[in-house]
């Protein structure tokens, strides 16, 4: 019953964002700030996550594939593939349901228990398209921005990883990338991102809009806010992949 | 003129009042008083619909406000002013910007027109040097009053005030009252004061209304309620006094 309530509620709160749309002089400054806090400020952070897990990938595909059965540049095809079709989009997503999913939520939750929503709305202010709509925007908007680097990166990583371990030299590690690579793949890892960039900053913004309790309050929106994220994170990789693969 | 009809309201099971009934007239000054917890601050938020009730209706100029769509309703609001118990400034813009933010978004002002209302605002509540501070930086005192400047830079009709004296020194308090008092006389406002602060109760109102078992126990004057026998209300304003005399 609880859970169907919560669905209304969110429900409820997506189709007011949706209306506000044409709101635009009330989060265009909003929505600047956002670009600069989801995009430009995580990049430091997908740019770690992109290197290592190419890296680590490299490493661990040349450990598994370590037999005279395949080419060695077989191993750039399986990092290549795995960053730009599963990793860096999900990896990403995860690291920023924390990062920025955290970050939306506590700043929402504090708003509304310190009585800051209830002095917007008092005001004749909509709330929804000053506080929630610039977010889920950015959100959409920069994911997929911070796919592309972390995919990038990604492959960057494993080139350097495999060269710096002797595994494969650069040129062999690009061939086997370029051999098995489809535009759609680079195309279906930017939808996902895009997908993961509305499921995180949508959660957020309804755990931490409708928030309540004081700072005890604050604190549990902002856990479930980051551990339902990652889990419809989770669960939308698999619905894309059985859809769209 | 503000008429509060039969409002029923309840969280859950918690029933909170029921079959509220009352009207204040323009240019009054309204003290909601009632032990903590006796639904006042939710009351308060039904005026302007920041919550609605389970029936009921509160009725502004002959206008249902549970019955407006949104966009009239952030219309109706804008006719309200409202002092947050604990300011509710934003803590991510200075004081200055607390208070011109209604200007920014609702006005055509240019920045010079904002900033002589801001200032304005700010000397009315006596705190003429504090603009460019950080509202981390004010104290319970600095916030409410900040609060107040930035609920009254839009001139409403109506100013609520969410127990304005609360958590402050009994100096401070005094202060904040007389704000309240000049507020009113200076622009001919109809406030609802929420408080259980009787000093402040009686400096500033002009009728009670008080809240107590699920309902409105008793209406009327402030000289009404001095010679009131009403129990309950004879009770929470005597125990005020013992608290004073102790």
């Amino acid at each position: 019953m609880e859970a169907l309530k919560q669905l209304g509620q969110y429900t409820l709160l997506l189709y007011q964002a949706l209306r506000s749309v044409t709101e635009f002089s009330t989060y265009r400054e909003n929505l600047f700030n956002e670009f600069v806090k989801i995009g430009y400020q995580s990049i430091p952070i997908i740019m770690l996550v992109g290197v290592f897990t190419g890296a680590v990938l490299t490493l661990q595909t040349a450990y598994q594939l370590d037999t005279d059965l395949y080419p060695a540049y077989i191993v750039g095809s399986i990092v290549a593939q795995s960053v730009i079709i599963e990793l860096a989009a999900v990896i990403s997503g995860l690291v920023l349901a924390g990062k920025v999913g955290a970050r939306i939520s506590t700043e929402l939750g504090t708003m509304r228990v310190s009585e800051q929503i209830d002095a917007l709305e008092s005001m004749g202010f909509n709330s929804v398209a000053f506080l929630v709509l610039p977010r889920i925007f950015a959100g959409i908007l920069m994911f997929p921005v911070l796919y592309i680097i972390a995919s990038t990166l990604g492959i960057i990583g494993g080139v350097i990883a495999g060269a710096v371990d002797g595994i494969l030299p650069a040129a062999e590690f690009m061939k086997g990338g370029r051999l098995f690579f489809f535009p759609e793949d680079v195309v279906f890892g930017i939808l996902k991102s895009f997908v993961f960039g509305f499921v995180i900053t949508s959660i957020s913004c309804f755990k931490g809009y409708f928030a309540f309790g004081g700072a005890e309050g604050v604190g549990n929106a902002t856990t479930q806010a980051t551990v339902l994220s990652c889990i419809y994170i989770l669960l939308a990789d698999f619905v894309l992949a059985a859809i769209l693969l | 003129m503000i008429e509060i009809n039969n409002l029923t309201k309840s969280f859950g099971k918690n029933l909170i009042w029921k079959d509220v009934s009352f009207q204040i007239e323009d240019g009054e000054t309204l003290a909601v008083i009632g032990k903590s917890g006796c639904g006042k601050s939710v009351l308060l938020k039904h005026l302007n619909a920041l919550l609605y009730p389970d029936s009921g209706e509160v009725v502004i100029d002959g206008q249902c406000v549970f019955d407006l769509n949104y966009s009239e309703l952030r219309l109706m609001r804008q006719r309200f002013g409202i002092l947050f118990q604990g300011g509710a400034l934003f803590d991510s813009i200075n004081t200055f910007e607390n208070i011109a933010f209604p200007l920014r978004y609702f006005t055509n002002k240019t920045e010079g027109e904002i900033k002589k209302d801001v200032e304005e605002a700010l000397e009315m509540v006596n705190l003429k040097e504090a603009g460019s501070k950080a509202t981390s930086e004010l104290s319970g005192g600095m916030r409410k009053r900040v609060g107040l400047a930035r609920a009254i830079i839009l001139k409403p009709d109506y100013l609520l005030y969410d127990e304005p004296t609360s958590g402050l020194d009994p100096q401070t308090s005094e202060e904040i009252n007389e704000l309240i008092v000049n507020m009113a006389d200076s622009f001919d406002l109809t406030s609802i004061v929420i408080t259980h602060d009787m000093h402040s109760v009686l400096s500033i109102a002009e009728k009670v209304a008080f809240l107590d078992s699920q309902k409105l126990s008793w209406f009327g004057s402030i000289d009404e309620m001095k010679k009131s026998e009403h129990p309950p209300l004879v009770e929470f304003t005597t125990a005020s006094e013992y608290k004073i005399k102790a």
